[in-house]
């Protein structure tokens, strides 16, 4: 079984420096890690392929300046290697052109299962995985917080609302997996020592067959016309129980339509 | 409260104090790369931080506790969260980092273990003394095994499968190890009989391991008194089977725990060996060599009892700093009228929280570069006796400075607190209980203070000590007159001196009168602690000046190299006429007088 997984690696959340003026996007010359709602993703890959007893979970990375310490960690989680790519053209990129980019690199690999996380902790689309599975013309599922494989079709346990829904899908397939529903494996030093030594293919955009002012900037579909301050969370209301207090409690929740 | 491992600040010092990039050059440690030990660093920060440190406050809450087991003997159950932890560790193989590749080791340098024990430690040190004391008994092991012992115990002692103790502690011989009277008889087909009782065995006995190796100290039949008939022998929980698997019960029980100040996650032992049919024990190395073997590895166990200093100044300054930027009291000088500002704008606070950090960067300094000295003692190169000798002297250093200043420092994060920190909610008080023991085991401060003026100080006559107290004057002419870092240079001048006046009166009156060296010995750590971080944290600030970094994390390390250089390299100067007394006055008074 051969699982694709799309990590992104992203300025540490707890460090994550400013946006650039000029374009309104994240600063990203610094150094990278993996980002964590891709680490479910790579560890339901890594568990699948140990369930399945054979075949092996590879990455797919695009990323500025050759960044590749967030694809180590995956590395050392186990994955078995890497493309990376990694072109100045790329710089601008919106979430449809990332998607084709990705969808190239992973064509040539040819996998049974391409797997990614919901959206980055950094831009937030939310879109990058659908639109891989438009690109390849591949089924698309979302929302996973299981999956176990059946024949030549995987199961689907898809976080709703409500609990879940039990979906089946023919493989190959594009699985968006929900943060948090399993537990990443932390690296092992054997894992570390051996992720030196794991193949990290590097990638510019015109090995992939992209003109360069289809890509980045120049070929962005969306622009971004407007940052703004997130509005200060607004001061909650105390209640002081007076014996009473219940009934604002109760009549809170049914406000918002919990009870 | 959460741990930031303080990854880049570690990563300065490896390369700029410990030259790490050098110590990889050198045989034994050519096949480590740089990348891959930055690497590990980092993602053993993160295991740590996000697994080790979030027992931690189950380690001192509901701590270690002792009852009967149903096979007769003394069972100790340490906090869940421990032993779901400890399993995750067996996982990570960080255990094996620095030893032999034979069995199973990574064949990287000390150095690199003493970063993942910084961060271990840091996160929960009751936890980590469980790895640190496997760690010695490795070292020991691996020194002074023989192959088939080897074969047997190190690949699963690496793994942390098993884990290992140390018991040299009786009643009646602590600081005295020589006055122990535990025994070992032979049977006749290699193995001896252990009996006696030892006391404050740490993690000697718990049920996160599937067997734990005892190192014991005892005395053969015949043997002579003191510490020239002193064995060491290796006793197991479980006797192993033909197939190498934990078998038979041996006859090691653990009769109680003792209630302690802190690390109450880690279980002190009073450990019973043979009260029943005998504890089965293999002897370690020579009859006779016991004590020798025990200082094999007693430069290793004291560095990492100093880092425990460090790690606990860590995590507390992390807290305190997180207290200060939150708690809003009074109104600080420049605030707006009427504004209330918050504690970190009191000059008093800043104080406390300069006075901690600057101590971390020149505790961090000292005892990295312990460990690339013992590093570079390891390949034989040309000046492995010069290393050996720099390791030598730093070691009472490391081990009795940092687990002093750890005393103060956590003392500062409470009072940081001010009320909240003497309230056990916060969790600060924790760092200040669990530091108090570092300055006690693997040889008291006072012990360490004697080894400094009685061993160190006299190698080369004294010599060793001027030269390096000759190559910090160097470096303080040096940094004299370099603008971002004040008075630096002229403060480290005017140290170095002291310290030289107080070593020559120290080689000239010790000698004649040991009392006089001894009286002095405690200040006189202190004071020359002090002015190695000097000197130390001289070469970090020089590194500063040109060193492709972060501005902003320059500009903070130069800050703190300063405030250590000029607010408390000074405090050696009233350490002088400690230094210098005599021991006249100490006994002036009678023990009776002092009733
Ligand atoms: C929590 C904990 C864990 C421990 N873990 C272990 C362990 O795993 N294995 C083990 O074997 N032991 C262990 N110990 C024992 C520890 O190493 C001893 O407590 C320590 O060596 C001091 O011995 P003592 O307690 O008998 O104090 P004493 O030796 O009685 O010392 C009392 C005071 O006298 C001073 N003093 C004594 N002799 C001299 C001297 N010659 N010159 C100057 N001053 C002197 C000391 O510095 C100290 O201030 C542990 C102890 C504790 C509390």
């Amino acid at each position: 079984m051969k699982v694709v997984v799309c990590v992104k690696q992203i300025p540490d959340p707890a460090d994550p420096g400013a946006l650039d003026p000029e374009t309104k996007t994240l600063k990203r010359d610094m150094k990278l890690i993996l980002d964590e709602s891709d680490s479910y993703g790579v560890e339901m890959a890594l568990q699948l392929v140990d369930a399945a007893g054979e075949g092996e979970v590879t990455l797919v990375s695009m990323a500025p300046n050759n960044e590749r310490s967030g694809l180590s960690t995956a590395l050392a989680m186990g994955a078995a290697s890497a493309t990376l790519v990694s072109d100045p053209a790329l710089q601008g990129s919106d979430s449809l052109t990332t998607a084709k980019v990705l969808a190239a690199a992973i064509k040539d690999q040819s996998p049974d299962l391409v797997i990614a996380g919901s959206e980055s902790s950094d831009g937030y689309t939310g879109t990058v995985p659908e639109q891989i599975a438009g690109v390849l013309d591949l089924p698309s599922v979302t929302a996973a917080k299981s999956i176990t494989v059946d024949g030549s079709s995987i199961k689907v346990q898809r976080q709703t609302d409500a609990g879940h829904d039990d979906v089946e899908c023919p493989m190959p397939c594009v699985v968006s997996v929900t943060a948090g529903v399993v537990e990443p494996r932390y690296p092992s030093f054997k894992g570390i020592m051996a992720a030196k030594s794991k193949p990290v293919d590097e990638k510019t955009a015109a090995d992939l067959g992209f003109d360069a002012d289809a890509v980045g900037w120049a070929g962005a579909g969306q622009e971004i016309v407007d940052v703004a301050e997130a509005p200060q969370r607004e001061a909650g209301e105390i209640v002081e129980d007076d014996g009473e207090a219940y009934t604002r409690i109760v009549g809170f929740l049914e406000e918002l339509k919990i009870i | 409260m959460t741990y930031v491992p303080p990854i880049r600040d570690i990563n300065f010092v490896l390369d700029h104090v410990a030259d790490v990039d050098d110590l990889l050059t050198r045989p034994p440690f050519t096949d480590v790369d740089r990348e891959t030990l930055d690497f590990m660093i980092e993602e053993v920060g993160r295991f740590m931080a996000e697994v080790i440190a979030p027992t931690n406050v189950d380690g001192d809450k509901i701590g270690a506790t002792w009852s009967v087991g149903d096979d007769g003997y003394g069972r100790v159950t340490v906090p869940e969260s421990f032993t779901s932890a400890y399993k995750q560790f067996v996982a990570s193989g960080f255990g094996a980092v620095p030893f032999d590749p034979e069995f199973g080791g990574g064949g990287f340098p000390w150095i690199a273990a003493i970063a993942i024990q910084e961060l271990m430690t840091s996160a929960n040190m009751a936890f980590a003394l469980c790895p640190l004391l496997t760690q010695g008994a490795i070292d020991a092991i691996h020194h002074h095994g023989t192959d088939d012992q080897k074969a047997l115990y190190l690949p699963k002692m690496l793994t942390g499968e098993w884990t290992g103790t140390m018991n040299l502690t009786e009643p009646h011989a602590g600081s005295d190890v020589g006055a122990l009277t535990s025994k070992a008889e032979p049977v006749g087909d290699g193995s001896f009989k252990i009996s006696g009782q030892k006391i404050f065995i740490t993690f000697g006995e718990h049920e996160m391991a599937e067997n734990i190796i005892h190192l014991v100290l005892a005395r053969t039949p015949g043997s002579p008194p003191g510490t020239k008939g002193i064995s060491m022998f290796l006793v197991p929980k479980y006797l192993a089977n033909e197939d190498g698997s934990p078998g038979q019960r041996n006859d090691v029980s653990c009769v109680s725990i003792e209630h302690k100040l802190g690390i109450h996650g880690s279980p002190t032992c009073v450990l019973a060996f043979g009260e029943n049919d005998g504890a089965i024990g293999w002897p370690l190395g020579d009859e006779g060599a016991g004590m020798r073997n025990m200082f094999t590895m007693m430069n290793n166990a004291r560095l990492s009892v100093g880092l425990q200093g460090l790690a606990l100044t860590e995590r507390a300054y992390q807290q305190a700093l997180g207290y200060a930027q939150e708690r809003v009291q009074g109104t600080a000088v420049g605030a707006e009228k009427g504004a209330k500002s918050p504690i970190i704008d009191h000059a008093n606070v800043r104080r406390m929280l300069m006075t901690q950090r600057s101590w971390i960067d020149a505790m961090r300094c000292l005892l990295y570069e312990n460990a690339a000295a013992l590093d570079r003692t390891v390949g034989g190169g040309d000046d492995a006796e010069a290393q050996q000798e720099w390791a030598d002297l730093l070691i009472p250093l490391s081990k009795g400075l940092c687990t002093d200043v750890v005393n103060e420092m956590t003392s500062l994060a409470i009072q940081i607190h001010g009320g909240m920190g003497f309230v056990e909610e916060t969790g600060v008080a924790q760092y200040y209980r669990d530091a108090r023991i570092a300055a006690i085991y693997e040889g008291t401060n006072g012990i360490q203070a004697a080894d400094l003026v009685g061993r160190k100080l006299p190698m080369r006559g004294g010599a060793v000590v001027l030269e390096k107290l000759d190559a910090a004057a160097a470096l303080a002419a040096e940094l004299t007159g370099v603008a971002p870092l004040g008075d630096f240079g002229p403060r480290l001048t005017e140290a170095t001196a002291a310290a030289r006046r107080a070593t020559e009166w120290l080689l000239e009156h010790g000698m004649t009168n040991p009392n006089n060296a001894l009286a002095g010995s405690t200040p006189y750590l202190r004071m020359l602690g002090v002015v190695i971080c000097g000197s130390l944290l001289g070469t970090l600030a020089k590194a500063t000046l040109d060193a492709d970094d972060d501005a902003d994390f320059l500009a903070a390390k130069q800050a703190s190299a300063r405030f250590f250089g000029e607010q408390i390299l000074p405090t050696v100067g009233a350490l002088e006429a400690q230094v210098t007394a005599g021991a006249d006055l100490l006994f002036a008074l009678s023990a009776e007088q002092l009733a």
